[in-house]
């Protein structure tokens, strides 16, 4: 039943996570949707799927996965948005402060 | 010695994947964490020194308890501006300094930096880490520094350097 619980958030926070890509205006702000709320959405999942096995083989490699998908989703997001940033997408209109510019010249 | 640390860590990682103690398991894997150690471990540890002492570790266990409740509280400022009919964002990007000197520990302030309500590591460059901000609360760069480092760079400060 926990198991259940814990999974069931985890697909609230991805589903957030997909409105917030499809709502927000530019790539910026958009991963920063897509890391955040999918990446701890993934996290519950996995929890769940611990919390469901318990310390079996496949518990333990679904916790083991939890700090590989945190650093590989950060470094990736990272990677994603600097290589946006250089490639010339523009920030939205929304955009007030760009220390960014200054930097890449 | 720090490549020995390195083996030993390699091979408890891939009996953790693997969760099955039989001894051609033992060998494959000793061989894997050997070509890793190899090519790699010269990448790592400053010092094994820092990675046995237990005060390094009590701190690493702060600062992951204030990383998970963050990123729980990303989560839901998240969900509140994706949800609200306005959507009240404010983006921009903004350029912060940090006094952690060692690559390791850049990393991993840039890291949390990315899981905290708001914020995403655009670049690092020497010292200035640049931020993109979904909502930009203060101009004043003292203000917004404070801010967005915050607890993080006091707790990686003590158990990486």
């Amino acid at each position: 039943m926990a198991a259940l619980i814990v999974i069931s958030i985890g697909v609230l926070f991805n589903l957030f996570g997909c409105i917030g890509l499809l709502r927000l205006p530019d790539v910026y702000n958009r991963l920063q949707a897509a890391t955040k709320c999918v990446t701890l959405g993934c996290c519950s999942i996995l929890l769940g799927v611990l919390i469901h096995f318990g310390i079996t083989d496949a518990g333990i490699k679904a916790l083991i996965a939890i700090p590989l998908l945190f650093f590989s989703a950060t470094v990736a997001a990272h990677a994603l948005v600097r290589g946006t940033y250089h490639f010339g997408v523009k920030m939205s209109d929304k955009s007030v402060k760009d220390d960014y510019k200054e930097a890449v010249k | 010695m720090k490549y020995v640390a390195f083996f030993i860590l390699g091979l408890a990682f891939w009996l953790l994947i693997t969760f099955r103690i039989t001894v051609p398991n033992v060998i494959a894997g000793s061989a894997a964490s050997l070509i890793c150690t190899l090519i790699f471990a010269r990448y790592y540890f400053s010092s094994v020194g820092k990675l046995v002492d237990p005060r390094r570790w009590f701190w690493f266990l702060v600062y992951l308890f204030v990383f998970i409740w963050s990123c729980i509280k990303a989560n839901f400022d998240v969900a509140y501006r994706v949800l609200h009919p306005k959507m009240p964002i404010k983006p921009g990007i903004v350029k912060i300094k940090t006094v952690l000197k060692s690559e390791f520990a850049k990393m991993l302030l840039a890291n949390s930096i990315t899981m905290t309500p708001g914020t995403l590591t655009v670049d690092i460059i020497g010292d200035d880490l640049y931020i993109h901000w979904i909502y930009i609360r203060s101009q004043d760069p003292e203000v917004y520094t404070k801010m967005i480092t915050g607890a993080f760079e006091r707790y990686i400060k003590k158990f990486v350097e």
